[in-house]
């Protein structure tokens, strides 16, 4: 964070386009043996692919800017199976210098996750940038639809106005054109969910572009779970049909039953893991975009260059802003139809 | 890697914080506003078929006039022509009334002339044959000396005179 960016060499553009495409492409652990070479060699030079990984990923401090102000430290709520619950300020981990330091046996791995110096079991509960973002974006959904839900009892038999015009047409295209055609009659039970969903992503989406706010949509985890929202209910709510065509597949010859059987098996789990990497996958790598256009500017130590790649990365903030609306929709739309179909009422056979 | 690896405090935070908002927001929000996107769906709708139906009625109603229009109309031809026949009736009548009072009152004035004119004849051929006899009367006086052979002679003259 206070290293200077300054210098550059063709050697390190290269290596962080590498790790670039690695983020992407690669599952495995590469980059992070590339980062561990980069900082033993070139301590204090400008690393994108470090600073652009660390901007994308959670955190425990919220950092804004640099000085002796510029960072908020958050809240450490952290269990072991040793020493049981802790909480303290993340200010411990860090000295006057912003260097990282040890704290009740505790210590921030390259900045990021809590470990345990006895290698004990820790599971880090603390309220990190990503879980504060959740908060004041649920925060922020509540106070919106509560006066959206007041509108309607205040010009209950009137036209909509102010707020509630705003996103009464969201609300009845997404009822409409979304849920009721891919869920059927029974549409209604799954409203309160599914309209979450959306204006929970597309919240989450649009406060993850705002300058200095988290990446809270495009962290796996949070994509996860409200995948596994969407699995739990088409497993718990799938009915004789649903599991018929998995389990006993009509019109299929017995001799391709256990094949089929099997795909239809795993087609089970790839719905709610297709649901967490789209997102994901569509928000980080905007995020990314972005972070490494701007920091072409840092590479070059150009002011022309900066101008150019702020353009383009305006450009690409109005993508992201488009970006935000189609992934709520796709995850919205695609959580109602895994809904309608373990739901649907089979007159067929 | 970092970045594909769910930190599973951040999922715990997201599945209680997640949870309570689709609670919450449901109670708060989705719940009202559903209820009265409903409320008012439902009202459009009655409103639209009381429209319809009025419309309707309205249609009826037009038909209706219409049709008692037509039956008024054609009660007034039936009328008129019904009159029209009457006063033809009636004219006929007087006119054949007319023309057989007519063709009466001739009839009595031709009688009445037949009556007279034989009246007339009769006297006059009383008169003629009074007058005769005066004349014969006068004639014979002075010529015929019988009494008797007179009057046979001019009783022959009269009968003659009686065939015109």
């Amino acid at each position: 964070m206070t290293k200077t960016p300054r210098t550059s060499t063709s050697n390190l553009l290269i290596t962080s386009f590498l790790a670039l495409v690695f983020l992407f492409m690669n599952l495995t652990p590469v980059n992070a043996q590339d980062h561990g070479e980069e900082s033993h060699g070139e301590a204090k030079e400008f690393n994108p692919s470090e600073t652009i990984v660390h901007h994308v990923l959670d955190d425990h401090i919220w950092h804004f800017f640099d000085g002796h102000y510029g960072t908020l430290y958050l809240p450490i709520i952290v269990y072991s199976s040793e020493k049981g619950l802790d909480i303290f300020s993340s200010k411990n981990f860090y000295d006057d210098h912003h260097n990282l330091v040890e704290y009740k046996g505790y210590s921030l791995d390259h900045g990021l996750s809590l470990v345990d110096n006895h290698e004990a079991f820790v599971l880090d509960l603390s309220i990190t940038k990503n879980v504060l973002t959740l908060l004041i974006n649920a925060l922020i959904l509540i106070i919106v639809f509560r006066a959206v839900a007041r509108g309607y009892k205040k010009n209950a038999g009137k036209a909509p106005k102010g707020i509630q015009a705003v996103f009464e047409p969201v609300i009845v295209y997404l009822r409409d054109e979304v849920i009721k055609p891919n869920i059927g009659n029974h549409y209604e039970k799954y409203l309160p969910y599914l309209l979450t969903l959306f204006f929970f992503i597309l919240f989450g989406n649009i406060i993850g572009l705002l300058p200095g706010a988290a990446n809270m949509t495009g962290n796996i985890a949070v994509t996860l779970v409200m995948a596994l929202f969407t699995f739990i209910i088409t497993n718990v709510k799938g009915n004789r049909g649903y599991w018929g065509h998995i389990f006993a597949p009509p019109g299929v010859p017995i001799a391709l039953k256990p094949l089929i059987v099997l795909v239809e098996v795993i087609g089970i789990f790839t719905k709610p893991i297709s649901l967490t990497v789209r997102l994901f996958v569509a928000i980080t790598a905007g995020h990314i975009v972005m972070l490494s256009l701007i920091s072409l500017t840092f590479i070059f130590g150009s002011i022309a260059v900066g101008a150019a790649s702020s353009l383009i990365v305006l450009f690409i903030n109005l993508i992201e802003i488009l970006v935000a609306f189609i992934q709520a929709y796709v995850f919205t739309m695609f959580s109602a139809l895994y809904i309608g179909l373990s739901t649907a009422e089979h007159e067929h056979h | 890697m970092e970045l594909l690896t769910p930190g599973s405090g951040l999922i715990i935070w997201q599945a209680i914080i997640f949870l309570a908002l689709i609670l919450i927001l449901r109670k708060l929000a989705w719940g009202p506003i559903i209820q009265s996107l409903k409320q008012r769906e439902q009202d459009i709708e009655g409103a639209l078929q009381s429209a319809e139906e009025a419309k309707k009625e309205m249609e009826k109603l037009s038909a209706d006039n219409e049709k008692l229009m037509a039956e008024a109309r054609a009660e007034r031809d039936s009328m008129l022509k019904e009159a029209m026949a009457v006063a033809n009736k009636i004219k006929e009548e007087a006119k054949e009334e007319t023309s057989e009072i007519t063709s009466k009152m001739i009839a009595d004035a031709k009688a009445t002339i037949e009556n007279e004119k034989r009246a007339a004849l009769t006297d006059v051929k009383n008169q003629v044959a009074t007058l005769s006899l005066e004349i014969t009367e006068k004639l014979v006086r002075t010529q015929l000396g019988g009494a008797k052979a007179q009057k046979d002679l001019i009783e022959e003259y009269v009968k003659e005179l009686n065939l015109n």
